[in-house]
């Protein structure tokens, strides 16, 4: 606040308090008001609307389930060069075994697969016949350490031995892991503590261990110390054992089941010697096929752009993105389809609407009045009812081929094929589209004076040339108007292509449709929605410019 | 409009060509029903010419009303001999066109409303033009009309029974109604869209006439952002809202509840309230909200009792926007409903792709004559707005 230099001071307000602070505050007040107002709309708004639509944008991107179903996985596949020819190696494999295992449990695995399968045909039933026989490999380990010592069999031993207390940082780090699996939060008690020195000792058959410990106490419900651990638990000790360090280290040991340990390790020569690359060749050689590891580096960030790329028919290659094979690539075609489809549209409307808006515009207006029924009518009228129309008038036993056949135009075996095609679509979405040309190129019309025709006529133009040069490009922003908002409605258009449009006349819509609700490939879904709304928001963003957002008129 | 040009009887020639032109027209769709064009074509023009001279040579205007009858008679005469029933009613509008077609042409009196400078091309392009038009209007109109009797049908087609053609009772029944009114299916749906629609439409209209008074103060911060945003449902395509809701509701646990497709149906309709109050707002003066704040009244007071009643007709028409927009929506309840919600829309959606049954016709033709009432209902409003308006002061 600058202090007025006059002799009287700051003008004051009523109230003694100097007046342009007086007008601050009332215009602040004025503004919080307004907002106050505006607020239970906004959120209101925000979130049943935007939210959803920012949903949908963060869906086209997200890609945390190979990263959230093998996480080991993932860490140990990044080093590997998926240019060489090598496979990758055993540290890989082995994660492989013990993060598959984890998801069979969840049954988490065929989901995994069915999202790789959108990039590389064929690793869905990769996934769902090693989920199923993933038990294998661990049971060859299971085995053969129960044919040491069967006090191996008994659930109660692995808890007693595996109990104890300080590795509660490894158990938490295995909870949050599994509840990333499962998205079951796999918090509350488990009744099993781990013990610290066994987590030193044999690291993987701590893991498993907790693994199968937080799962069954918590996914299951069951207790965990009466219960025989998986097979993954003997492989762990299994590939722990393999280590000659830690041989030497269980005779050193003193803690609870050191009997068992040591007896184990003095027979781990005994111990299948098999590789997990080995035993997952086993199980499907196509986990042999490169392509298939190459797929699972490519799409392992937890964000990718893979969805979009998939939705301009191009897809992740080792270095950058490749165009998809000609047989594969149908989205550029349903776009550039979507955008034809939606100009001829667009296009007959002005051409049926020009006229309608002209006539209503220069009628006396009670017969204007009662022609804008005639154009109010249908707009009023559901769409469904509309689409039904147009199906009963189009099809074959339909109303306008009995008509042509009764006037002999058409013979009766040689019906015309007028729906379940583009040329359907286009009727129907035409007729209903066509108020939203008619309405916007009236009010327009009706703005322009007839005097000027008829100046220009008795300036000496033609009909033609005053039409042209004076009345013509005084209605243009009416045909802006109406074109932008037919040309938005109609490339977003669903349901009227889904009834009269067959496979030929449908727009991307139906392909969004399709995804969300049979294929289930829903971040397709959103990529592919993405780019149709940002299509619409610059349309929208043009349609503001030209006629205003606040210049919209609904009927009447 | 009165007469602008003098009209004056035209020459015989001209008159004969003309009508014997429009007989050959008609004639083409005649004579190919009945089998052979160029007869049909040579019969037309002939009979019209006939006609033409009959009624400008021998009889001339003052026998009109006679030359018109005998017109319609014969052509109907003609239809009911050559079709049966549907050939009477034919005939008979034809009848009746030609009758009125000769003495409007032959008298010419078609240039009676035109100024009188037009050439002949202009008169021809004038008339031309309105039959376009005319084609246009029924293009737009025909699909609806086509509904309404073919929901009458009495067999399970969806195109007119050759029964229904010769106007036989036995043709028309109210079958399809009777199992629109008694079918679970279609009554659940109906219901489920009862229950729906008014709750998103109370909800749209609440927030969104509250934020539209708020939006028409006079100084609101982020005006054109604020609006943009609560414009948007009706900008983002319909399919990209249900995908985005059904994304998101299913994470949160409203996907397939009533719940979420009220919410979901109440979030469209919120634009169409927004347009018509802030529309109404803008027309509304300011001075009465002062004048009653001045005379004491505090501010919810002032709302109930000025401003409110003021604007009242917009804040309905929003609803009804709101309600129609509920009611006739598919695509988001389609995804966002379970079946548990199914709506009339939707039912009828999965009636056309399915099962085709023409009860479908009878939903719609029930739902035309809603329309209607909503239309008038709309318009009626609309006109008590503006007489209100015009009435305040300023």
């Amino acid at each position: 606040m600058s202090e007025t230099t006059t002799d009287a001071g700051p003008v004051l307000a009523a109230d003694g308090t100097p007046l342009k602070r007086s007008l601050h505050r009332a215009l602040r007040m004025q503004k919080m008001r307004a907002l106050a107002l505006i607020a239970p709309l906004l959120l209101f708004v925000l979130l049943t609307f935007i939210a959803p639509i920012a949903d949908m944008l963060f869906r086209s991107v997200e890609n945390e389930i190979v990263a959230e179903t093998l996480p080991d996985t993932v860490v140990a596949l990044a080093d590997w060069d998926a240019t060489s020819d090598q496979p990758p190696g055993e540290q890989v494999f082995e994660s492989l075994y013990f993060d598959l295992f984890l998801a069979a449990e969840a049954k988490q695995h065929t989901k995994l697969g069915t999202r790789l399968n959108y990039e590389q045909t064929g690793i869905s039933s990769l996934f769902r016949t090693s989920g199923r026989k993933v038990d294998d490999i661990g049971e060859e380990f299971q085995d053969v350490i129960e044919d040491i010592d069967p006090t191996w069999k008994e659930g109660r031993f692995w808890y007693q031995m595996m109990s104890g207390s300080g590795g509660d940082a490894l158990l938490d780090e295995r909870r949050d892991r599994l509840s990333a699996l499962t998205s079951n939060s796999m918090a509350g008690d488990i009744g099993f503590d781990l013990s610290a020195e066994i987590a030193r000792l044999l690291p993987n058959t701590a893991r498993a261990y907790s693994d199968f410990a937080i799962f069954t106490a918590l996914a299951d419900e069951d207790v965990v110390a009466e219960e025989d651990p998986w097979e993954a638990v003997y492989a762990a000790l299994g590939v722990d054992l393999r280590d000659a360090d830690t041989r030497a280290a269980i005779g050193a040991y003193s803690g609870n089941g050191a009997e068992a340990l040591q007896n184990l390790a003095a027979a781990a020569g005994q111990l299948p010697d098999f590789t997990f690359r080995e035993a997952f060749l086993d199980v499907d050689e196509d986990w042999g096929d490169l392509d298939n590891w190459r797929t699972m580096q490519v799409y392992s960030p937890r964000l990718t752009s893979g969805y979009f790329l998939n939705a301009v028919d191009m897809q992740k290659g080792l270095d950058g993105p490749i165009e998809r094979p000609e047989n594969q690539q149908i989205y550029m075609k349903l776009f550039e389809r979507t955008l034809i489809m939606s100009l001829v549209i667009t296009g007959s409307c002005i051409l049926l609407g020009y006229p309608v808006a002209w006539i209503l515009a220069n009628l006396p207006a009670r017969t204007a009045n009662m022609l804008m029924i005639l154009v109010l009518l249908p707009f009023w009228t559901s769409l469904l009812v509309r689409t039904s129309a147009w199906k009963v008038m189009l099809q074959q036993q339909g109303v306008i081929n009995d008509v042509l056949v009764w006037l002999g135009l058409v013979a009766d075996d040689s019906r015309l094929v007028m729906i379940n095609n583009q040329f359907g679509t286009i009727v129907a979405m035409t007729h209903i589209l066509l108020p939203f040309m008619i309405l916007p190129l009236y009010s327009v019309m009706q703005t322009i004076p007839p005097t000027y025709l008829r100046a220009a006529k008795s300036l000496g133009a033609t009909n033609w040339t005053a039409f042209w040069r004076v009345y013509f490009p005084q209605s243009v922003p009416g045909i802006g108007a109406g074109s932008i908002l037919v040309f938005i409605l109609s490339i977003g258009y669903y349901i009227t292509p889904e009834i009269v449009g067959g496979t030929t006349g449908t727009f991307i819509s139906n392909r969004i449709a399709y995804h969300i609700s049979s294929s289930l490939n829903w971040g397709l879904a959103a990529a592919l929605g993405t780019i149709l709304l940002a299509v619409v928001l610059i349309l929208y963003w043009a349609y503001d410019k030209i006629v205003g957002i606040d210049n919209v008129k609904l009927g009447g | 409009m009165s007469a602008l040009t003098p009209i004056e009887k035209k020459p015989i020639p001209f008159t004969l060509g003309v009508v014997a032109a429009a007989g050959a027209v008609a004639g083409i769709f005649i004579g190919t029903a009945q089998g052979s064009t160029l007869l049909g074509v040579v019969v037309g023009a002939l009979l019209l010419a006939g006609i033409g001279y009959l009624a400008m040579q021998i009889l001339g205007h003052e026998q009109e009303r006679m030359v018109r009858w005998g017109t319609l008679a014969l052509f109907a005469l003609g239809g009911l001999l050559t079709a049966g029933l549907p050939g009477l009613v034919v005939g008979g509008l034809f009848g009746w066109f030609f009758g009125w077609f000769v003495y409007w042409i032959g008298e010419g009196r078609y240039r009676a409303k035109l100024v009188p400078y037009l050439t002949p091309g202009q008169v021809l392009w004038h008339y031309a033009f309105r039959v376009i038009c005319g084609a246009i209007f029924i293009f737009l109109i025909t699909p609806i009309i086509v509904v309404m009797p073919l929901s009458f049908n009495a067999e399970d087609f969806f195109t007119f029974t050759p029964e229904m053609l010769r106007f036989d009772p036995a043709g028309y029944s109210l079958k399809h109604y009777e199992d629109f009114f008694t079918n679970a299916d279609w009554q659940q749906a109906l219901w489920n869209s009862v229950r729906i629609a008014p709750v998103a439409t109370l909800l749209s209209v609440g927030f969104g006439t509250l934020a539209a008074i708020g939006l028409s103060q006079q100084h609101v911060p982020f005006r054109q952002a604020i609006m943009a945003i609560l414009i948007s449902p009706m900008i983002v395509p319909l399919i990209i809202s249900a995908a985005g809701m059904y994304f998101f509701y299913s994470r949160i646990g409203l996907q397939g509840t009533y719940m979420g497709v009220v919410l979901a149906h109440a979030a469209l309709g919120i634009p169409f309230v927004i347009i018509t109050v802030t529309a109404t707002l803008v027309g509304f003066d300011r001075s009465l909200t002062r004048a009653a704040a001045n005379m004491g009244a505090d501010p919810v007071t002032t709302f109930f009792k000025v401003q409110m009643p003021l604007i009242l007709p917009g804040v309905i028409s929003g609803g009804l926007f709101a309600f129609i927009t509920s009611f006739d929506e598919v695509v988001v309840v389609l995804f966002v409903g379970s079946a548990g919600q199914k709506t009339l829309p939707w039912q009828m959606f999965t009636g056309l792709r399915e099962q085709i049954s023409p009860t479908i016709l009878a939903v719609a033709t029930i739902l035309v004559a809603i329309s209607i009432a909503l239309l008038t209902t709309v318009e009626l409003l609309r006109r008590r707005s503006e007489r209100l308006r015009g009435m305040s002061p300023g």
